[in-house]
């Protein structure tokens, strides 16, 4: 584990770090540090495409292996412009965009398997695709139809959770049934990814998530996607040490991960789960990453944020580094990058089909499965409501 | 619950007597046992539960023979305990999650109200959520501030939940195991002033429904209408006023959450008059629930206005003040007097 004398990066002008408390100016370097990530940064795939080794995280990919990624991230990132584009012609009240963040979410997905379990947040449409999650499904959330429509149990996808960090706790105590199950310690294991934001680190059920995997030795990875920016509020808003260092303080490892790099994503999380998996959880990375749009649709980053900074990351984009390596290794060829936008064009086609004919939910909807075992109280409720919908010509709509 | 008649067993099959006198605090721990001896998915967890024995004894003895990972001693915070409850209740186990006091549930609100309480609608059923938040509730111990509160409307009031609040011995053993038993989320609300108040407990009986209100006593001229710490009180002021040659109908809601209200309607329209009695402030709460619901039913039966005995619309006071700010037995009789002088 690095010190602060490490992390830190200071500029030419930054006064000397002369005392053990780094100036203020250097713990924002090397918090944002939207350069490189800092000294630790894993890292196995340049923004120029070109393949770094690492000595704990490399990893052995094939050809067929790296298309797959890079055909996953183009079909998200289709998804995602596609429902930014449907929110703007008003068919979807509100969006929350992933771009940028594709090679975070397709390398950790991609790392679990069917057995393991995610609980996302809101924004991980990516997780959702390697869950098996059709991107139609996402869009009741945000046409207001409903609240999720896949089955968490079957794809082993949580429902989004919209309160900031709720999730971290219902994932640490999901991991500690695995552990009492005795689904930890063989390669069968069994382990839970839990996915949050920089912001998200502020809150109090996180820090209680931190605590309760590491006394509980569950079997649980914590994948912050630090994307630079809760809505307005940036990193150094939220922390004084770069993030993955704060699980030194719970005693498991944190791991800073260049989440625009899907083959680090992929090694260090693939890694992750099987410590788990072997009884050797929890951990937390850190994928160091950028938010390249806004927040969600209703947010206006350029009142926060300098044109500048989305330039430089512009440079570290996550898909094209994946395509000149591709390209360079003669791993792929025009045909099949054509191929692959033809697949992202019908994929958008099809979700903005779906939305449009998305049917509003039958009223009743709203005293549907309130209770597990029901409450006559409410389907009294239900029932006054019905009938005084059904006294409107037409019945019932 | 009644005596056992000729034709009950004298023993359970285990051989402990059919009939038993506890205390709540007892029969909760017999209830907690029997529940977690019948389904090995329930667990108990919370701040002390198990070497301790909870700060009030309700889980003594569990973590001994059930082992550490059904009883789990957690680290200090409300709402990792509701919040990773929420996940084992969805990886198929049965928690029960003790909060040691009324005033500490407010760190574990968030969760109960955001995911506790939404999870199975959001999902569409896909989702259950079988737990149960034990919550020692109410004053009358000369306790600290934050030790003596009545927060149960603010459960009440989030749809998903469902809220029960025992009175007596045999309603909180067979209630705990009832509310484990719900694949619905359960806050259950323990009288902690009554806890080592005693009465009998026939382990072989059939309990009735969980989410159902019962009648303790019959009366003719006033209807109370109450639950937990003041049914005690209630049943106490009804046996005064027979003294005075006044018949009190005393009825035990026993749950919050739906309430059933159907044998409170049946009384008002034969008594013409309610009063209901809770110890807690009586704004946007169960009780004003009650006062809507029944002027709403029972309009023309009602001889005198809906009137309410309830804690203060105050912070719990100073515990040196606190016999002034629960309801006791003389501020119910003067409410029925006022009831009768309509």
């Amino acid at each position: 584990m690095s010190s602060p004398e490490e992390w830190t990066h200071p500029g030419p002008d930054a006064a000397p770090a002369t005392a053990a408390t780094p100036t203020a100016e250097q713990v924002i370097a090397g918090l944002r540090a939207t350069d490189e990530g800092g000294a630790d940064l894993v890292q196995l795939l340049t923004p120029e495409g070109e393949r770094v080794q690492h000595p704990d995280f490399d990893i052995d990919i094939t050809g067929e292996e790296l298309r797959g990624l890079y055909r996953d991230m183009v079909l998200v990132r289709r998804v995602d412009r596609e429902a930014n584009a449907l929110q703007r012609k008003g068919e979807l009240g509100i969006w929350v965009p992933l771009l940028g963040q594709e090679a975070a979410q397709i390398g950790a997905g991609r790392a679990m398997r069917p057995e393991d379990m995610a609980f996302p947040s809101y924004r991980e449409h990516g997780i959702a695709w390697t869950r098996g999650i059709k991107p139609t499904d996402l869009l009741g959330i945000f046409r207001g139809t409903d609240m999720g429509t896949w089955d968490p149990v079957e794809h082993r996808f949580h429902p989004y959770t919209i309160v900031i960090g709720n999730q971290v706790l219902n994932a640490a105590g999901y991991a500690m049934g695995q552990k009492f199950d005795g689904k930890v310690g063989d390669a069968d294991g069994e382990a839970t990814i839990c996915f949050f934001g920089d912001g998200a680190t502020s809150q109090g059920d996180v820090h209680e998530g931190f605590v309760w995997a590491a006394v509980y030795d569950a079997p649980l990875v914590f994948f912050c996607q630090n994307n630079q920016w809760a809505i307005s509020e940036p990193t150094e808003r939220q922390s004084r040490l770069p993030l993955y260092q704060r699980a030194r303080g719970y005693g498991f490892p944190g791991i800073r991960v260049d989440g625009n790099d899907v083959l680090a994503t992929l090694a260090v999380t693939r890694w992750a789960l099987e410590e788990c998996r072997q009884g050797n959880g929890p951990i937390l990375i850190e994928a160091f990453t950028y938010r390249m749009d806004a927040h969600t649709t209703s947010d206006d980053p350029s009142r926060y944020r300098l044109s500048d900074e989305l330039e430089l990351w512009k440079l570290k984009d996550p898909i094209e580094r994946v395509k000149v390596h591709l390209v360079k290794q003669q791993w792929a060829d025009q045909e099949f990058f054509e191929s692959v936008e033809a697949e992202a064009e019908q994929i958008a086609i099809e979700l903005r089909e779906y939305c449009v004919t998305l049917p509003d939910p039958p009223a009743g909807r709203i005293f549907s499965e309130v209770y597990a075992e029901g409450n006559p109280v409410l389907e009294a409720q239900r029932d006054e409501f019905l009938a005084y919908h059904a006294g409107f010509a037409g019945g019932e709509h | 619950m009644a005596a056992p008649t000729m034709d009950r067993p004298a023993t359970d099959d285990a051989g402990v007597p059919a009939v038993q006198t506890l205390t709540i605090a007892k029969a909760l721990n017999n209830g907690l046992r029997a529940s977690m001896e019948a389904n090995p998915k329930v667990i108990v967890m919370g701040e002390d539960v198990g070497k301790l024995g909870g700060v009030f004894r309700i889980t003594d003895g569990l973590q001994k023979d059930f082992g550490e990972q059904r009883v789990l001693d957690t680290p200090l915070a409300e709402s990792g305990i509701i919040g990773t409850a929420v996940g084992l209740a969805i990886r198929g186990y049965r928690p029960v999650c003790e909060i040691q006091f009324d005033g500490f549930i407010f760190p574990g609100f968030d969760q109960i109200v955001s995911q506790v309480a939404k999870l199975h609608f959001r999902t569409q059923g896909r989702l259950k959520v079988p737990m149960v938040i034990r919550v020692p509730f109410g004053g009358g111990i000369g306790a600290v501030e934050h030790h003596s509160e009545s927060p149960e409307s603010y459960f009440a009031h989030t749809a998903g939940l469902k809220v029960v609040s025992c009175s007596n011995p045999a309603d909180a053993y067979w209630m705990i195991q009832q509310a484990i038993d719900c694949d619905d989320p359960v806050l259950f609300f323990e009288p902690k002033r009554r806890y080592y108040e005693k009465g009998q407990v026939d382990t072989t009986a059939s309990p009735g429904p969980l989410f159902a209100s019962r009648t303790l006593r019959t009366g003719r001229d006033v209807t109370l209408v109450t639950y937990g710490p003041m049914v005690r009180t209630s049943l106490d002021a009804a046996a005064a006023a027979e003294e005075e040659g006044r018949s009190l109908e005393v009825i035990d809601l026993r749950s919050l959450s739906p309430l059933d209200l159907a044998p409170v309607y049946e009384s008002v329209r034969r008594t013409g008059r309610l009063v209901v009695v809770t110890e807690a402030p009586s704004e946007s709460s169960i009780s004003s629930e009650i006062a809507a619901k029944v002027q709403q039913e029972c309009f023309y039966s009602l001889q005198a206005p809906v009137l309410r005995v309830t804690g203060f619309d105050t912070p719990y006071p100073p515990s040196k003040l606190e016999e002034e700010f629960l309801p006791d037995l003389d501020r119910v009789l003067h409410a029925v007097d006022r009831s009768l002088a309509w």
